[in-house]
């Protein structure tokens, strides 16, 4: 599987949950913390993201950046048949 | 358990805007403003426009979008923002301008603009921004709000016998000459999104063309105005939203082909 990553900015984020639903992986929850603006906060709770980016094109507030393993690395691995939508 | 999410091998594949400012949207946890401000500002960096385009921010919830839109903006009266966009591409032609509106600002208070702007055949963006209701004012019914559909203003829900039909202003939009491109899109899904960034694509690249107008509705969600969650919100808007304002292109420019055809 292709490895990916998200990063959230956990100080602009609202909690909608709409990364949430959107995320194919089921990867993604809502933290326990609360952030400044009294939101409890998106985080990943699966170590199974494979940065489709569907969490970020969604989010409302700009708040996600994904993070992928590049094309090259997948042809080293020899993972390179795996599709990637 | 603790959660791997160090970057080191991977690339970085998505990340918010540089046209957007640091400043954090004011809108209610999951409201559509803010996809359609991140996407108009993707579109504006990817197409290194950020010094030649202009905005006109409505009143209504993104009456603040000056704030977020790391571009030149002017803030037009409520539902006037396609005229002021006309007198500003009409000075400065060689301007990508656009206006970005709610549908109380554009469908209720603003209808003549709209509709004149449009039928002028002005080259520039509308952005029509569809939630069925005033957000900003706390709820109130809007010309769009469909038929049943509960608000401050509409608490039986809305009664066509009283109130008339929701209107479908994109559509009589789509049949003005002066329209050249007019299409319907929505902010729910990933697949929806990625269309719509690309309706914003198309539309800078006729206006840079001179086509003529472009209007683009965003069929959009009001959780608050709504009394839903931001999830539950987009579901009601795709159970009732979508089948009376159905998603697709309302008018795409004919190809050479076709005018062709046609001529002959
Ligand atoms: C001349 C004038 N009339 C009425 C108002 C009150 N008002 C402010 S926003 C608004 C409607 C906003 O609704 P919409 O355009 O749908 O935007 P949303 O807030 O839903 O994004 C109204 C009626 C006003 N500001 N100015
Ligand atoms: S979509 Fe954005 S704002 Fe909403 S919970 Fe996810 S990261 Fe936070
Ligand atoms: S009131 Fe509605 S339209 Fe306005 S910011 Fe909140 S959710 Fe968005």
């Amino acid at each position: 599987m292709i490895r990916g990553t998200v990063h959230f900015k956990i100080e602009i984020c609202k909690g909608c949950e709409l990364c949430i639903v959107a995320c194919p992986q089921e990867s993604l929850g809502l933290s326990n913390k609360i952030n400044l603006q009294g939101y409890r906060f998106a985080e990943l709770i699966k170590d199974n993201c494979t940065g489709c980016i569907n969490c970020a094109l969604v989010c409302p507030d700009a708040a996600i950046t994904v993070y992928r393993e590049p094309k090259s690395a997948l042809r080293k691995s020899g993972k390179e048949a795996v599709e990637v939508k | 358990m603790q959660i791997n999410d160090s970057i080191e091998g991977l690339e970085l594949v998505y990340q918010r805007p540089a046209t957007l400012t640091d400043t954090p949207f004011h809108y209610c946890p999951g409201c559509g403003h803010g996809v359609a401000h991140k996407l108009l500002m993707e579109v504006v960096e990817e197409m290194g426009i950020q010094e030649n385009t202009i905005g006109v921010a409505p009143v209504g919830c993104s009456v603040f979008a000056y704030h977020y839109m790391n571009i030149d903006m002017q803030e037009a009266a409520h539902g006037r923002a396609s005229a002021v966009a006309t007198g500003i591409k009409r000075v400065l032609p060689d301007k990508f301008v656009f206006s970005y509106q709610g549908d109380g600002d554009l469908a209720a208070i603003g209808t003549a603009e709209t509709i004149h702007t449009v039928n002028r055949g002005e080259n520039i963006l509308i952005v029509f921004i569809n939630n069925g209701i005033y957000g900003m004012t706390g709820g109130q019914m809007a010309p769009t709000t469909l038929i049943g559909q509960i608000t401050s203003t509409s608490p039986y829900g809305r009664d066509e016998k009283l109130i008339g039909y929701p209107l479908k202003i994109t559509d009589m939009i789509a049949i003005l000459p002066g329209a050249f491109y007019v299409t319907r899109q929505s902010v729910n899904t990933a697949g929806n999104v990625r269309k719509l960034k690309k309706a914003f694509q198309k539309s800078f690249e006729f206006q840079k063309l001179n086509k003529g107008t472009c209007f683009i509705e965003v069929v959009s969600n009001c959780p608050s105005g709504w009394g839903m969650t931001p999830v539950e919100a987009n579901k009601w808007m795709e159970e009732n939203m979508f089948p009376y304002y159905p998603l697709g292109d309302l008018k795409v420019p004919r190809t050479e082909k076709e005018k062709g055809s046609n001529n002959a």
